[in-house]
């Protein structure tokens, strides 16, 4: 390719090229994670003013929060239990999608709406459904005589959970079945006919042949999907604003809360901080898996 | 080709058994499509009947399914109802002004990238990648601070510049597997016939390059467009409020007019589900930086 036949050029000859990017990624992008971090050391007021250095004080605060051993555990169950389920359901999902049956188109089409559709607006129509007074879910339950009376299920912090985690698998599909489906159609035809066996061997057939090929598009999807959920921010402020209380909080929206609400910039940059270094895990599992260089010089 | 009746006849029942069989099955699934379309489709559905109930009906205990009357003009009232211009106006300015820039940048970057090497080329590929998976979610006080320091909170400029920043990586991806793929021979016979570096990119390169362009401002315009978490943070004045922070705003009423608020939820969507549909062939190539085609 055309890279091997020119020479290594000098950076400077890129500058012109690249540098807007660079100045927009270290303006916007470095300079706010490097402030992030100088906060987490310093000793804020609750103005916002800076009131000197003040070593791990704000991680020690953090530790001693009574919500935060709640919230890092709630938030391991959201990031194991939407990512785990996505996938689950996303492999027959992509298989569908990629199956010659009438209406695929329609299929195909609306599964991608969540994912194109405001994640704002999508939240506020399942927090409509799930209203205690108006809502959809409720009139369903009472018609089919499962309830008597119409309950609030996001007012209870066990059920309004349960639902951040429906609607977060929701919102989750769409991606992760349409890297699976990319993954079954770079799959070529035959090898998928040779799997094509009648009968019990079918599924043989299935989970020997076709499953182990689409490992990298289910590595690749579950790693950038897990970033995605864990940054997830609308779902559930949305939803419940991580109530009651702190209940429902996944460490995203408490740093957020404890930012501001409380007008706490050093404990929560000390939690951010912590975020930031989970992200940067999934990062460095993404590089390795993408093998980035290699595929670069396709 | 084995020649004898019998055995003709065998198989070609046998065919005519699998063809029904497949036929079965295609109807089959094709049923359960059917059902998981409706399952992705319910929650804007649900909006549709909402935004479709006349105001008397929306305090309705117990609700009904159906609007008693269907009001479409609920479509146009919801500009007398809520701020939604003002909403619409602010995210029209935002995302297209990200577009713009957003292009302005990874254009040539994408563009440079694909046709040259050059010292610190891995370096600056990397730094792009791992921009795509630092969500300003995780930045958000290191960004409301800087922005208070360059006194951008509450302007439509703060919200520009984080967006077309956090947006890059999918674009420069994209632009330059674009770019890739023309001809290297086309640029080069250009220069023989004596363009310089600058109108071979301008006249050859970037019009071939169109489809990728076209795909990157879809891109870059949606996701601009959806943006919640900043302008949430940033933008308090409802002036220069997104419609996805305004209209969340409306749902922290006491009384929630549900159905001037999903009226304009959908007018707000519909376009953009259009336009993200078209480029879905190249969604998944781009977020996962080439890692799945």
């Amino acid at each position: 390719m055309g890279i091997q036949r020119q020479s290594k050029k000098s950076s400077l000859d890129a500058l012109p090229w690249i540098g807007g990017s660079l100045l927009l990624i270290f303006a916007f992008v470095f300079w706010p994670t490097i402030e992030m971090f100088t906060l987490s050391f310093r000793k804020i007021d609750m103005t916002g003013q800076i009131k000197g250095w003040y070593g791990f004080e704000n991680y020690r605060s953090l530790f001693d929060n009574s919500d935060i051993s709640g919230t890092l555990t709630r938030t391991a169950i959201w990031l194991l239990v939407v990512v785990f389920a996505t996938i689950v359901i996303s492999l027959p999902l992509a298989q569908l999608m990629n199956m010659k049956i009438i209406g695929l188109k329609v299929l195909r089409f609306s599964v991608i709406v969540p994912w194109a559709a405001s994640l704002v607006i999508t939240t506020t129509s399942w927090k409509w459904i799930l209203d205690a007074f108006h809502g959809l879910a409720n009139l369903i339950l009472q018609d089919l005589h499962i309830i008597k009376e119409p309950i609030d299920m996001l007012a209870d912090p066990k059920s309004a959970f349960t639902w951040l985690l429906i609607v977060g698998v929701f919102v989750s599909l769409p991606f992760t079945s349409f890297v699976l489906l990319a993954g079954l159609q770079s799959i070529p035809s035959e090898i998928l006919e040779a799997a094509k066996v009648d009968g019990a061997d079918a599924w043989k057939g299935y989970w020997t042949i076709i499953f182990p090929l689409l490992r990298p598009s289910f590595l690749v999807a579950a790693v950038i999907n897990s970033v995605y959920v864990f940054n997830s921010f609308p779902v559930i402020w949305v939803l419940t604003q991580g109530g009651p209380g702190y209940e429902t909080d996944t460490t995203t929206t408490f740093a957020y809360k404890i930012a501001f609400r409380d007008q706490d910039i050093g404990q929560a940059s000390s939690l951010a901080v912590g975020n930031f270094l989970v992200i940067f895990i999934f990062i460095m599992f993404f590089l390795k898996l993408s093998k980035w260089k290699e595929l670069d010089r396709e | 080709m084995e020649g004898t009746g019998q055995g003709m006849k065998l198989r070609a029942r046998g065919q005519v058994s699998v063809k029904r069989r497949m036929k079965k099955s295609k109807l089959f699934f094709s049923f359960i499509g059917f059902f998981v379309s409706f399952g992705f489709l319910f929650p804007y559905i649900a909006m549709f009947l909402i935004a479709l109930k006349p105001k008397s009906d929306i305090s309705d205990m117990p609700p009904t399914y159906l609007p008693k009357t269907w009001v479409w003009a609920n479509f146009i009232n919801v500009f007398h109802e809520l701020p939604f211009a003002m909403y619409l106006r602010n995210t029209v300015i935002i995302s297209l002004s990200t577009m713009v820039l957003g292009l302005l940048v990874s254009v040539p970057a994408g563009y440079y990238l694909a046709r040259n090497n050059f010292r610190g080329r891995s370096a600056f590929m990397l730094i792009v990648l791992v921009t795509q998976m630092f969500a300003p979610t995780t930045l958000l006080i290191g960004i409301y601070r800087e922005m208070t320091k360059l006194h951008l909170l509450n302007s439509y400029l703060g919200l520009i510049l984080i967006n077309t920043a956090f947006n890059l990586a999918f674009s420069i991806w994209i632009l330059s597997s674009f770019f890739k793929s023309i001809p290297l021979e086309i640029e080069e016979a250009a220069a023989i016939d004596g363009c310089s570096r600058w109108q071979t990119f301008r006249k050859i390169s970037l019009p071939l390059a169109l489809p990728g362009i076209v795909t990157t401002s879809i891109f870059i315009f949606i996701a601009a467009w959806n943006e919640y978490v900043v302008a949430y943070t940033l933008a308090q004045s409802p002036t220069v409020q997104p419609f996805s922070v305004g209209l969340a705003l409306l749902t922290g009423y006491y009384e929630i007019q549900w159905n001037y608020l999903f009226a304009g939820s959908l007018i707000a969507i519909i376009p953009v589900i259009i336009l993200f549909s078209s480029i879905q062939k190249y969604l998944v190539s781009g977020l996962t930086a080439g890692s799945v085609k």
